[in-house]
This record gives C-alpha cells, sequence and structure tokens, in this order.
C-alpha cells in the first residue's frame, strides 16, 4: 500500500508544479472526474509554432490526479502540440509507476483528458479512449 | 410417425444437463416439460452460480468504490459489457447500455432520442405484428409530441407487406422505423437488413426489437446497420431485470439522458449538471450489477454451445413441432410455415377448446405453454382471433417433448369431448 503513496506521488501532490491559472491562455479546458470528486482545470499557452510554452493546473482532488497533472504539466512544456498528441494511457501509467486498480485508473487519466479535449478537441479523447477499449 | 431427425448440432442431453431445473418433476412422476421460452427461458448452472458467487464474494457498488470489494464488482460490471459488445458485434463497448429490458430499451429511446427529435407532421413506422411494448412508449410520445405512428400490415402468410412497407418510406415522412426481429406470436423473421437499408435510404433511422432474435440466432448489428437494438437477459439464458440498448455512438452522445440520478453525471452544483461519458450517461442509478454479471455468463455458455448451432438446432426442432401440430385434426397453426425459415414458436388454436382451459389440461401432463394475446393484442385482433395458444422451445428442447405435447392435445380433447 505505501508503493500506492510513493515518494514521488506525495511531492507531485503535495508540491503541484505548474499549478495556478495563466492569464491569456490559448487553450483552457475542465474536466471531472465523479468517483472522487476531482476537478483539473488546465490553461496552456503555445507559440506560433504550436510548442507549448507554459502550463498551469488549477483544481483539487485525490493525490493520483494531483500528482499525474503536474508529472504530464512538466513532461509537455517546450514540446509541439503534434508531439504531444501521442502521449497515452500507457505513458501515463508508466509516469506513475504504481499499479493502479481500475476505479483508480481514471483519476490517473483525468488530466491526459483534459489535456487532449483541450489541445484537440473531444474526438481526439474519444479515438485515444477507444485503443484501451475491451479491458 | 417418423421418430428419425436431421442431426441435432450438438449433444441434447449434455446441455439439459446444464439446466438444473429441467432435473425435476413438474408433478409427482410427470417430468417438466418446458415450452414457454418466447416468455422466459431457463438458466444454466454456470448462470446461478455466476449470481451465487457476486453476492457471496464481491457484492458491492460500482463505479464508486475504492475498496477490494467495489473494483472486483467493477471491473466483472464492466467485463459483461465487453461479453456483450462482441457477441452482438458492435464496435465499441460505449454503444453497449445495461437497461432493466428490452422494454426499458425501447422506452429509453423514444424518451430520449424520440422527445428531442420528433415533432407534428412526423411519422414513426411500425408494423401490427410488434409486441406491446414497442407499441405503447410510442403511442404515449404520439399524443404528447403530436407526430403520426402508422403499422405496415402483414400478408396472408404471416410475413411482413414489405411491398406497403416501401411505399410507406416513399410516400410518408417517415423519421423513425421500430420494428421487431423475430415476432414473438407468428414466428415471422423480419428481414431487418434490408428493412434497415430502407429506411436509411429515406433518411428514417431504425430501432430492432431484438428480444426474440437475440437469443435464438446470430445477430450482428453492424451487418444489420441497425440504430438501435433491444433485448433481454432473461430469455438468452441470462437473469431477470437486466437487458441491452445498443445505439451507434453518434445517435447516443447527441441523446439527453433520459432517466437521471447517481453514476449518469460528470458534475452536479444546485443550478444545473453535466453528463458523464457513454454508456453511464444511460445508466442512472444502482444497475443490476449480480444480473448484468449474469448475462456475461449466459453470453459465454451460449458463445460455447455456438449461435449458429442454437439456430439449427431449433430449425430442426420448429419444422417437426409444425409438422407434428398440423396432422392433429382441429389444430389452427399462425405464422409462416416451416418451409420459411422462421422462429421457434408454434402459436394455435386448437378446435373449440379456449386456450386458457388448454393450457390448463397441459400443465396437468407437466406441459408448460402460454396462453393469451402474448402481449400482441392488436396482432390478434388483426388475425381476427381473441386468444391463441403458443408452444416455445429453445436449445435444451427435444423432438420427445414434441410428442408430449401432441399427446397432451388429444387427452385434452378427450376431456372436452367427455
Amino acid at each position: 500500500m505505501e508503493d500506492m503513496y510513493r515518494e514521488i506521488i506525495l511531492d507531485h501532490a503535495k508540491n503541484p508544479r505548474h499549478a495556478g491559472i495563466l492569464e491569456s491562455a490559448d487553450i483552457e479546458c475542465e474536466e471531472h472526474n465523479p468517483l472522487c470528486g476531482d476537478r483539473l482545470h488546465l490553461t496552456m499557452r503555445v507559440d506560433e509554432n504550436d510548442r507549448i510554452t507554459d502550463v498551469a493546473w488549477d483544481g483539487d482532488g485525490c493525490a493520483i490526479s494531483q500528482a499525474a497533472a503536474s508529472m504530464l504539466g512538466e513532461e509537455i512544456i517546450g514540446k509541439t502540440l503534434d508531439e504531444v498528441r501521442h502521449i497515452d494511457k500507457e505513458r501515463i501509467l508508466e509516469m506513475i509507476g504504481i499499479p493502479l486498480s481500475m476505479n483508480r485508473v481514471k483519476c490517473a487519466l483525468l488530466s491526459l483528458k483534459v489535456l487532449k479535449i483541450g489541445a484537440y478537441g473531444l474526438a481526439e479523447w474519444r479515438k485515444s479512449e477507444d485503443e484501451e477499449e475491451d479491458i | 410417425m417418423s421418430t428419425t431427425h436431421r442431426a441435432f448440432p450438438y449433444d441434447i442431453d449434455r446441455a439439459r444437463a446444464d439446466f438444473p431445473i429441467l432435473n425435476q418433476e413438474h408433478h409427482p412422476g410427470t417430468p417438466l416439460i418446458y415450452l414457454d421460452n418466447a416468455a422466459s427461458s431457463q438458466k444454466p448452472l454456470s448462470v446461478i452460480e455466476t449470481l451465487d458467487d457476486y453476492y457471496r464474494r464481491y457484492n458491492a457498488n460500482v463505479h464508486r468504490g475504492i475498496h477490494k470489494l467495489s473494483e472486483e464488482a467493477t471491473v466483472a460490471y464492466e467485463a459483461a459489457r465487453v461479453k456483450v459488445r462482441k457477441f452482438i458485434n458492435a464496435g465499441s463497448k460505449r454503444e453497449v447500455i445495461f437497461t432493466r429490458g428490452t422494454t426499458e430499451s425501447i422506452n429509453l429511446v423514444a424518451n430520449s432520442w424520440g422527445r428531442a427529435n420528433l415533432k407534428p407532421g412526423d411519422v414513426v413506422l411500425s408494423t401490427v405484428m410488434e409486441h406491446h411494448s414497442n407499441i405503447v412508449p410510442w403511442q404515449l410520445l404520439a399524443a404528447e409530441k403530436g407526430f403520426t405512428l402508422r403499422y405496415v400490415p402483414i400478408l396472408s402468410d404471416g410475413t411482413l407487406d414489405m411491398d406497403t412497407l416501401r411505399h410507406e418510406l416513399a410516400t410518408q415522412p417517415v423519421k423513425f422505423v421500430t420494428i421487431l426481429h423475430m415476432s414473438n406470436v407468428l414466428g415471422t423473421v423480419n428481414p431487418v437488413a434490408e428493412i434497415a437499408r430502407l429506411a436509411h435510404e429515406y433518411g428514417a433511422l431504425i430501432l430492432v426489437d431484438g428480444a426474440q432474435s437475440v437469443p435464438h440466432m446470430p445477430v450482428d448489428v453492424q451487418a444489420i446497420d441497425a440504430d438501435f437494438l433491444a433485448f433481454s437477459g432473461h430469455k438468452m439464458v441470462g437473469p431477470t431485470g437486466v437487458g441491452i440498448l445498443y445505439g451507434k455512438r453518434d445517435l447516443l452522445e447527441a441523446m439527453p439522458p433520459w432517466m437521471s440520478g447517481g453514476d449518469m453525471i460528470s458534475r452536479v452544483t444546485l443550478e444545473g449538471s453535466t453528463w458523464n461519458d457513454l454508456p453511464y450517461k444511460f445508466e442512472a442509478g444502482t444497475p443490476s450489477i449480480a444480473q448484468a454479471i449474469g448475462l456475461g455468463a449466459a453470453v459465454d455458455y451460449l458463445t460455447q454451445l455456438g449461435m449458429e448451432q442454437v439456430q439449427a438446432h431449433e430449425h430442426i426442432l420448429t419444422e417437426y413441432m409444425l409438422e407434428r401440430l398440423a396432422e392433429v385434426p382441429g389444430v389452427t397453426l399462425y405464422g409462416p410455415q416451416y418451409s420459411i425459415d422462421r422462429g421457434a414458436v408454434a402459436t394455435f388454436r386448437f378446435a373449440d377448446i379456449h386456450p386458457h382451459d388448454l393450457a390448463q389440461l397441459l400443465d396437468a401432463e407437466g406441459i408448460a405453454v402460454r396462453a393469451g394475446h402474448h402481449c400482441a393484442m392488436p396482432l390478434h385482433d388483426y388475425l381476427g382471433v381473441g386468444a391463441t395458444a403458443r408452444a416455445s422451445v429453445y436449445l435444451y428442447n427435444t423432438p420427445v417433448e414434441i410428442d408430449a405435447l401432441i399427446e397432451g392435445l388429444y387427452k385434452a380433447k378427450k376431456v372436452f369431448a367427455g
């Protein structure tokens, strides 16, 4: 059980990187996970080459959802929207680095959902969801 | 009477051994002969044990808990959804919605899609052979929304009048077609793929009532190109209290929720709410968890037997049942002849014995049949009969049981002649 709350996750959850709301953001999106009551609000700036220059997360929820958002933010800064497109569920679970039960996977993936819907729209998110069909 | 039969595709005795209820005496000394499968099927031990296992070992609510029991229940519930998806070849498990049964599935479409899209001037096209569950929801909605409900008649051989159906589509502003796949009275199997093609050609959507077809034959929603398919678990060796609505994803995405409450929301404030993703948007409240998992076990059972095999078994048995019934003086059969590919029901009247009396006399012989209008009063009006008797077979019935039915008819005749 301690594994689930290993140090790096607790660190990100307690001290989330890129916390807050960016003024004049290019991309803004908010989603909720009704299971835990998680809420994540993403604001993001991109330059003229669609490169992500700044990211901010505002929200509240369980350690898993908040830590995943914090880690994802660090991962995507400096990358282009095209490079970020192929970040998938597996990559998020790899960053979390601990086995998650079915219900908790939703917590971990909330930030990816917000990013995908914000950056590419709902259709793109659904496409990536379909890849993990038939569990 | 010939007692040789074409080769059945699987060992019936072995299949029967899977159903504990069949291994009992209906009355002391009289074995049970269950011929009321169109009303509800019996359950194999694997389904019964699945329900038992859930309640004994991991009973908990789904989608809410972090604890181990809830996690296990959620995984089993969602695994059942995937089994159903494969069984009907839906493109995505998000297109598979758990309901209480066919009736609720049809009500969902009427109240969600229908309420949002139907207006005065529109026509919903159905048929005279529908079950009440595919008539009444549309009548209620028509009274509220002011659209017109029209019904395609049947021909004298019990098949659908396809010429009239084409004519209706060509000349009426039909927005929605709602039609059963297999009649629970006539046994007629409607050409739903062809009807879907026609409906789409004229810009209408189609709902297929698969309550009697999905349990008895392979049904592929993509091959049919149905926009919606409704069916029940309890008629396909699964538990009561669970059914399925399949819907094409684009349509479901655009549809508003019907029932509302827990589990179907994304976020609720006192001012308003946003909806959860598919399929949960349409699964408000705690679902029939044990039953859904049990339906998964039923799908496993049918898949293992093979739906082609089930269909072949029933075809041989239905042909035999119709042949034998036709030989009995005084029997009037309804529905297509056995030479036509048809479902596993035989609906009939016998001499001047009322079907209720007949069913009672047959019950005394251990034989369970249905008597009445089978939730299809408009069809009985159309046929000009008040009530009928119906024998319906399934994967575990045998020719010997059909012989017993015939003997039962002769005994009934003696009682009434005496």
